[in-house]
């Protein structure tokens, strides 16, 4: 008989369980009731995760590998012990998000497979053959690919935050089967683990973003100002970067940082499609530019057509005021 | 000691052009260059070469012949060889073709120590390549590294972004292959005297009967790739209905103070 369950690759980030596997529970569960098939999860971690969340989330079965060694980030231990398990499991199909562990890990436990994988996929339907079809952004999200894997298990990487999470019900049956870790060794050595400090623009609510209308680096101040001012963080464009006025760390842009802050305020900035490809899912876009035929203003709800170091300090003061009225 | 550091030639993506309605992708006006994040992998191992006497630095690309000229700019940038992997029957390889091809010229080669790559490529972005060569080779791999703290001949100790976001210390045992950001170092401009020394030098060449014994014609190419593209479909321009004010600061200030009043900032 064929396998068609949907595995999930769960992420727990130092024991938490990460939001993406909620997201990609409930895609899998459109995509099963669509294939006839059934939403598994496995999640490879260390003991005590509440895993019937999982469950309640509609995953069924659960299948959890618990192990001490599974509190270090180390690519060699999660990798072996996620193929020897997809290997006894065959799953038709596996998700998993691609953040920073989907991206290290995905491709290897694809290597090993043998298999074909297809990264940061937005979208994900079924063909007439009960296939998935994987749909992505490439080129800077200029084009979408429409993408068929011919081995199995097919395999792919989902951006976080483009499906809404799965719905919670806790009547719904927990059956967990407990895995035991094929290997609890790796030569990797972890010599250190602390925050990653800076500022993450991709958590951020309020984005000021400067671009090329800054002259000099003193001048961002305006920007950061602002950004203070309504609670929010400074990023740049790769403009910025590239003249060494800012740390790649706050760009944002195809080869930078997507984000989708509520209200993200382009200042300076033309609006490249390299750039517009980091922030065009934003809330609500404001940009100031001199340029009127800019093309950030193609993007942007609201838009100012002016000199930027005129209009920052004034905004600044103004909401400087409202907000401690 | 010996680094390989993997580079691919991509179209100059500003220059690259869309057609939505016909579904086209139209790279002729677009010139190629190297990966931008591959420049990075490059400078830094340029930078490992400055730093111990005994390393010798080889580019790898596997692409159509054209792409020489890039194995010429990275002896421009401080390599040492330049090894250019080229068959038509590579042709149409996806990332896991892509990478068992890349692999197998690694072994055929044979003797690195480590092995540098970008963190993506920008037109691709899959950021896939570089793990499944580490796979396909059986050796470690450490994603988003940000500093090179060690190099030893048996290890290499690494500043990298873990799996789950924490700032991360490592040691591994090489060979092993790292993916690093755009924050480990800024590439140079190469010197007049490496460009024009760059022109004679020669590259080397690899094909499919090159990787006799390692590699199967099946395993290379459109035929080895287990992923297929079905149709590309190029979305139409995003645009949105904007309010536009020119040198009205009070009129925009108030349609910002309304936006600001909905999501609750003020």
């Amino acid at each position: 008989m064929k396998n068609n369950e949907i595995l999930v690759l769960a992420e727990q980030n130092y024991g938490k369980i990460h939001p993406v596997t909620y997201e990609l529970i409930g895609k899998g569960s459109e995509l099963a009731a669509k294939t006839g098939g059934f939403v598994s999860c496995l999640l490879v971690g260390p003991s005590g995760i509440p895993c019937e969340e999982l469950c309640y989330r509609g995953a069924s079965p659960v299948y959890y590998m618990e192990a001490h060694c599974f509190e270090n980030a180390d690519e060699m231990l999660f990798k072996e012990n996620i193929v020897s398990a997809l290997k006894d499991i065959h799953p038709q199909m596996v998700l998993i998000g691609a953040t920073t562990f989907g991206r290290s890990l995905a491709p290897r436990i694809a290597g090993a497979l043998n298999t074909g994988l297809t990264a940061d996929c937005t979208d994900l339907q079924v063909d007439e053959d009960g296939r998935i079809i994987q749909i992505r952004p490439a080129f800077s999200d200029n084009i979408l690919a429409h993408i068929k894997t011919v081995t199995d298990p097919q395999m792919a990487t989902i951006r976080y935050k483009e499906f809404n999470e799965a719905d919670r019900d806790t009547t719904r049956s927990v059956d967990i089967r407990k895995l035991t870790p094929a290997c609890t060794v790796s030569g990797i050595e972890i010599l250190s683990t602390q925050e990653l400090g800076g500022v993450d623009v991709t958590k951020a609510d309020v984005i000021v973003a400067a671009g090329r209308g800054f002259k000099k680096k003193e001048d961002l101040v305006l920007a950061e100002d602002l950004a203070k001012t309504l609670g929010g963080v400074m990023a740049a464009s790769r403009a910025l970067v590239d003249a060494g006025m800012v740390s790649s760390q706050i760009q944002v842009g195809y080869s930078g940082h997507r984000v989708k802050p509520k209200i993200y305020i382009a200042c300076g900035i033309s609006g490249a499609p390299q750039h517009l490809a980091g922030m065009k899912e934003s809330g609500t876009i404001i940009a100031i530019n001199s340029d009127p035929s800019a093309p950030i203003f193609k993007v942007a709800d609201i838009g100012y057509v002016g000199d930027l170091y005129e209009i920052l300090p004034m905004l600044t003061e103004r909401f400087r005021k409202e907000r401690t009225k | 000691m010996k680094i390989l550091v993997l580079i691919k030639e991509v179209p100059d993506m500003q220059k690259v052009e869309f057609d939505s309605e016909r579904g086209r992708v139209n790279r002729a006006n677009a010139p190629a260059e190297i990966n931008p994040f591959d420049e990075n992998a490059l400078e830094t191992a340029c930078e490992l070469k400055k730093a111990r006497e005994d390393v010798d630095v080889t580019a790898l690309t596997m692409g159509p012949p054209r792409a020489e000229g890039s194995l010429r700019i990275a002896y421009a940038r401080g390599a040492d060889h330049g090894i250019l992997l080229t068959d038509a029957k590579f042709g149409g390889a996806d990332t896991c073709a892509t990478s068992k091809t890349l692999a197998a010229a690694i072994r055929k080669k044979g003797g690195y120590d480590l092995i540098l790559c970008g963190e993506k490529s920008v037109d691709g972005d899959t950021a896939q390549v570089g793990a499944e060569v580490a796979e396909f080779l059986g050796i470690p791999h450490c994603y988003y590294v940000e500093k090179i703290d060690k190099l030893t001949s048996g290890h290499i100790e690494v500043t990298a972004e873990d799996l789950w976001g924490m700032k991360q210390t490592r040691r591994m045992p090489l060979p092993a292959l790292v993916s690093v950001t755009k924050n480990i170092t800024t590439p140079k401009l190469p010197t007049v005297r490496r460009r024009l020394e760059s022109r004679e030098i020669e590259i080397e060449r690899m094909n499919l009967s090159s990787l006799e014994d390692i590699l199967t014609p099946e395993e290379t190419g459109a035929k080895g790739s287990p992923t297929k593209v079905n149709k590309v479909v190029i979305p139409p321009e995003v645009k949105r209905e904007s309010v536009v004010f020119r040198e009205e600061p009070d009129g925009f200030m108030d349609a910002l103070a309304s936006v600001f009043l909905e999501k609750g900032l003020v």
